[in-house]
């Protein structure tokens, strides 16, 4: 069955809720057909298809609750996993932090379903693959690439009323090529709700082009540099300061926003002032759902303005316990941009290095938000403005707070995604000073 | 990449939840075998020229507390099959979790469909190496007790026991979990393969906080435990499972009480600790910690699929080229180095008795007094080392997920003269004492990597002096290996490892061991890590 419609869907958890005895019952139900096709050494290598449900039912007595769920969905089934979840909420302990689920709320109509997306076929996939191939082999380089879409659906339904659906589809492609010696390697990556924006070619093209211009790179030494990190590159930085956007982390003393004396660096100044991030389930370029997963409302939020902790997201609990509005966090990100280019910025640079991806991010130092991890396919050296040759490939030791604060211009925006979390994100390129390397790499 | 979130508390939930009687019920072996030969006929009708089924019924139950609450209970099961096939010389997949036989044989067709379409994007056809069909077997993993069988409140009372004594020794902040797995595993191919296996793993787990509020520092402590495969019984510590030294550290039992009354003390030394001297130092450094190391800097450029190319675009190649395999003179490290991979060893992460492509598993060398001798193969790779049988080393995390190489348990060998920890650490002038994994990162060809730790101890003209704090080391992989200057013998030798070794795209996760003894590397290079913010 994979995807139901709204009313299919409300139908269904209506009839699951029927059922329910206890003091409190909740209803998660999801839905989701996937698509992928994976490409080395310039052929096809696996390729599939998965479609699958779930309905996961929540009872609570008190603070005692209980979790179970089926996939099956005849009458029977359904009573079935009501009952079971009344059993282990009977027999668990209770749970002070147990909040009451929430009554209805009203949500925006979200627009991140796109029906192009929904129905893309074998077919499609093989031909926007066979696309990309036919750009690496013309420039006798070798390709390798993935492509992966998803048409899915979540909706949820409690014992107050409160009732959310919400369809969404989404297309991650990327490409990484390497010249047939070895000696050069390239990268493009995209994301999209909407399919027809999505052109495995120019990606492609744009990975080829890196892939020969960074063949026998020069070594230069580690240290401090300018650095422009392209939006790829940006992503995985940046997305550990969203990840870490949480108040009870921070007022618990054990988060980079927290401070000396219990104080947290909410309403502070944390970043450059140019800085503005924010999330906006509504937003054309980005869209998102308009509920998080305990039925909140997902909201236009200000995380950052003018360098500025505005926002810290808080669970529920935390949120009661503070008594503030009970923010949830972002499903995504979005940095205001400025207006150049990546080639304007190059141009405006004496002296830098170009990074077209960064590999391997790891927290280093919680406290500071210290991270490693390596430069990676396209890594350039800049002078006087142009792109002088490639340099081999650098570790990083550095916080995306302090880059933040040695942030010297700031690009155009684009929707980019992160090869750490496959998140997307609405991003600018960056320039940065200071930018710490600390050693060499021999990778290509 | 690598052993992803090995140390993150946030522990992904695969799957779904379900409760716990039902875990205990295990599906038929012959209604296994009807559904898999459902798929294999209308594979095989579809024009399929092998054909490969597994059904898998995938349990996890997770314990987290916080502190003096119980935060979550949840069992997930997760359960569906997975129908690979070659048609027209390629790979088609497609995986549902409806098992009637109406819906596998679609399932069955589309995988055969994908693989026709996909077909005209080949440069040559899929070449599987042989494979004899084992007609009906089974394996089961060796365990004494089966973790969802231990009521529920006995993993509380132990976790809140466990979060009270670190708490009382200085901790402010606590999580701690046990993450229990058990794969139902059943393996069918046109070879004539039915494969029934039942494999359990382990993971019992705390993460402590210390904080300094008038300062706002915080240091933070991980258990010194291990994913491992083994049942309950792990967490049976028993005296002769312990080594004592400047903190207590387990072999093949756990005492989780122990260490985190140990831990809770360490974590508030850690906030006052000599931050490091950057510089070169002798590194010695414990099998909790060195696991870590060999898994990036041995097993992930020792997997053949990365060696060619198929992990370009994500996880990167390897720098083990195939011309440094054919030399049979290329020194990965010096003399002292020997490095197996095995899918056999009693209580490792990897053990099984047959791959997911049906392959019975074995024991191999890759690195031979130093020399790299082989690689990590499976069917449609043999052929390419002149091997006339795959390794064995085919693994899908999920049935929904399409098997692919994975890493074996990847072993250092235990130095063959006798050799304690205490005899490594006495002939250190400056050197610094690592134990558990910590922070870790390593390039796409796994040359340049940086590695962290939870406890560090400054050792100084052959003694211990102090705890440091603020310590990684980085290094390239050939150099490290290369200057290994002792491993301890077979006494010291323990297990490490990963329940979340990340590859592939859609990527998927593999649970992977490394066994090792303490070794000592001289002339590595330290960094401090420490920064200031705001």
């Amino acid at each position: 069955m994979a995807i139901l419609t709204k009313e299919e869907a409300r139908a269904l958890m209506l009839k699951t809720l029927s059922y329910s005895k206890a003091d409190e019952c909740e209803v998660n139900l999801t839905g989701n057909d996937s698509g992928n096709i994976r490409y080395a050494r310039n052929a096809v290598s696996t390729s599939g298809r998965i479609s699958q449900n779930s309905l996961v039912v929540s009872s609570a007595y008190g603070k005692k609750s209980g979790v179970a769920t089926i996939n099956e969905f005849d009458d029977a089934s359904l009573e079935k996993v009501v009952r079971r979840s009344e059993e282990l909420a009977q027999l668990a302990p209770e749970n002070p932090e147990y909040v009451s689920v929430l009554g209805p709320q009203t949500y925006a109509e979200a627009i991140n379903y796109i029906p192009a997306t929904a129905a893309i076929t074998p077919k499609f996939r093989a031909d926007a693959v066979a696309q990309s191939l036919q750009i690496t082999k013309e420039n006798k380089a070798i390709g390798a690439g993935f492509w992966e879409d998803n048409n899915g659906f979540s909706a949820m339904m409690n014992s107050k009323g409160l009732f959310a659906y919400n369809a969404s589809t989404n297309v991650n492609f990327s490409i990484t090529v390497r010249t047939e010696d070895g000696k050069g390697s390239g990268y493009a990556t995209r994301g999209y709700n909407d399919v027809t924006k999505l052109d495995t070619r120019i990606a492609t093209q744009i990975a080829t082009e890196k892939a020969v211009k960074s063949a026998t790179a020069k070594a230069i030494e580690p240290g401090k540099y300018t650095v422009i990190l392209e939006p790829a590159a940006v992503a995985v930085l940046l997305e550990r300061i969203f990840f870490g956007l949480d108040a009870r982390q921070a007022d618990e003393g054990r988060s980079f926003l927290s401070m000396a004396g219990g104080k947290t660096k909410l309403g502070e100044k944390l970043v450059d002032e140019r800085v503005n991030i924010y999330s906006d389930p509504l937003d054309p370029d980005l869209p998102t759902s308009t509920w998080n997963g305990d039925g909140r409302p997902q909201e236009k939020t200000i995380w950052i303005e003018k360098g500025v902790v505005k926002n810290l997201s808080y669970s529920r609990y935390w949120a009661a316990k503070k008594e503030v509005k009970a923010v949830p966090g972002p499903d995504s990100a979005i940095m205001q941009g400025g207006t150049k280019s990546l080639m304007e910025l190059i141009a405006g640079t004496k002296k830098g290095i170009l990074v077209t991806r960064l590999y391997y991010i790891r927290d280093v130092d919680p406290q500071s938000l210290l991270l490693t991890g390596l430069t990676r396919d396209g890594t350039f050296y800049i002078e006087n403005g142009k792109i002088q040759y490639p340099v081999k490939n650098f570790r990083f030791n550095e916080s995306p707070v302090i880059m933040l604060n040695n942030l010297e211009e700031i690009g155009i925006t684009e929707r980019t995604v992160s090869e750490e979390s496959n998140n997307n994100y609405l991003l600018p390129a960056l320039k940065v000073r200071d930018f710490t390397f600390t050693s060499l790499s021999d990778a290509v | 990449m690598g052993a992803t979130a090995a140390m993150m508390p946030g522990i992904p939930v695969i799957g779904m939840p379900t409760d716990p009687e039902r875990m205990l019920k295990k599906v038929d072996p012959s209604l296994k075998k009807q559904m898999a030969d459902v798929a294999l006929n209308a594979a095989r009708g579809k024009g399929a020229t092998y054909t490969d089924v597994r059904i898998g019924r995938y349990l996890n139950q997770f314990v987290v507390t916080r502190e003096d609450k119980v935060q979550n209970i949840v069992n997930t099961e997760s359960y569906g099959m997975g129908i690979r096939v070659v048609a027209n010389g390629g790979w088609g997949f497609a995986a549902t979790d409806k098992l009637d036989h109406d819906s596998i044989a679609k399932a069955a067709e589309l995988a055969v469909a994908i693989a026709k379409e996909n077909s005209r994007l080949l440069t040559e056809p899929v070449q599987l190496a042989p494979q004899k069909g084992y007609g009906e077997v089974s394996w089961k993993a060796p365990i004494e007790k089966n973790g969802f069988e231990v009521p529920i409140k006995e993993k509380v009372d132990l976790l809140l026991s466990v979060n009270s004594a670190a708490m009382k020794g200085g901790a402010n902040y606590i999580t701690s979990l046990l993450f229990l797995v058990n794969e139902q595993k059943y393996f069918a191919s046109t070879d004539g393969s039915y494969i029934d296996q039942d494999i359990h793993r382990i993971w019992p787990a705390f993460f402590i906080t210390a904080i300094d509020a008038a300062s706002g520092k915080f240091e933070t402590r991980n258990a010194l435990s291990t994913p491992i495969g083994m049942g309950y019984e792990y967490l049976d510590a028993r005296p002769q499972d312990k080594i004592q030294g400047i903190t207590t550290l387990y072999k093949g039992r756990y005492d989780m009480l122990e260490d985190a009354r140990a831990a809770g003390v360490q974590v508030k030394e850690k906030i006052t600790a000599k931050s490091v001297e950057p510089g070169k130092y002798d590194v010695v450094l414990d099998p909790s910690h060195l696991w870590l190391t060999i898994h990036e800097s041995a097993g992930h450029p020792t997997e053949l699929d990365r060696v060619l190319g198929y992990e370009a675009n994500f996880a990167g190649t390897s720098f083990l080229t195939l011309d440094k395999w054919e030399s049979k003179k290329f020194n990965y490290g010096n003399k002292l180095v020997n490095i197996v991979a095995d899918k056999t060893q009693v209580g490792s992460l990897g053990a099984v008795g047959y791959d997911d492509e049906g392959v019975k598993c074995g024991q191999w060398d890759i690195i031979k007094d130093g020399i790299l001798v082989n690689y990590q193969t499976i069917r449609d790779q043999a052929h390419i080392l002149g091997l006339n049988a795959s390794q064995g080393c085919c693994y899908a995390d999920n049935w929904s997920s399409v098997q692919f190489q994975r890493m074996p348990n990847i072993s250092l060998q235990p130095g063959k003269e006798k050799k304690s920890v205490d005899d490594l650490i006495k002939g250190v002038e400056k050197g610094i004492y690592i134990i558990g994994d910590g922070s870790f990162s390593i390039d796409q060809q796994r040359y340049n990597f940086q590695f962290g730790g939870q406890l560090f101890y400054e050792i100084k003209n052959g003694k211990i002096t102090g705890m440091l704090k603020d310590v990684a080391y980085q290094s390239n992989t050939q150099e490290f290996w290369n200057s290994c200057a002792g491993i301890a013998d077979q006494s010291d030798y323990r297990l490490g490892g990963s329940f979340f070794d990340g590859k592939g795209q859609p990527p998927q996760s593999s649970a992977v061991s490394h066994g090792c003894a303490t070794a000592r590397f001289n002339g590595v290079n330290v960094i401090n890590t420490s920064r200031k913010i705001g």
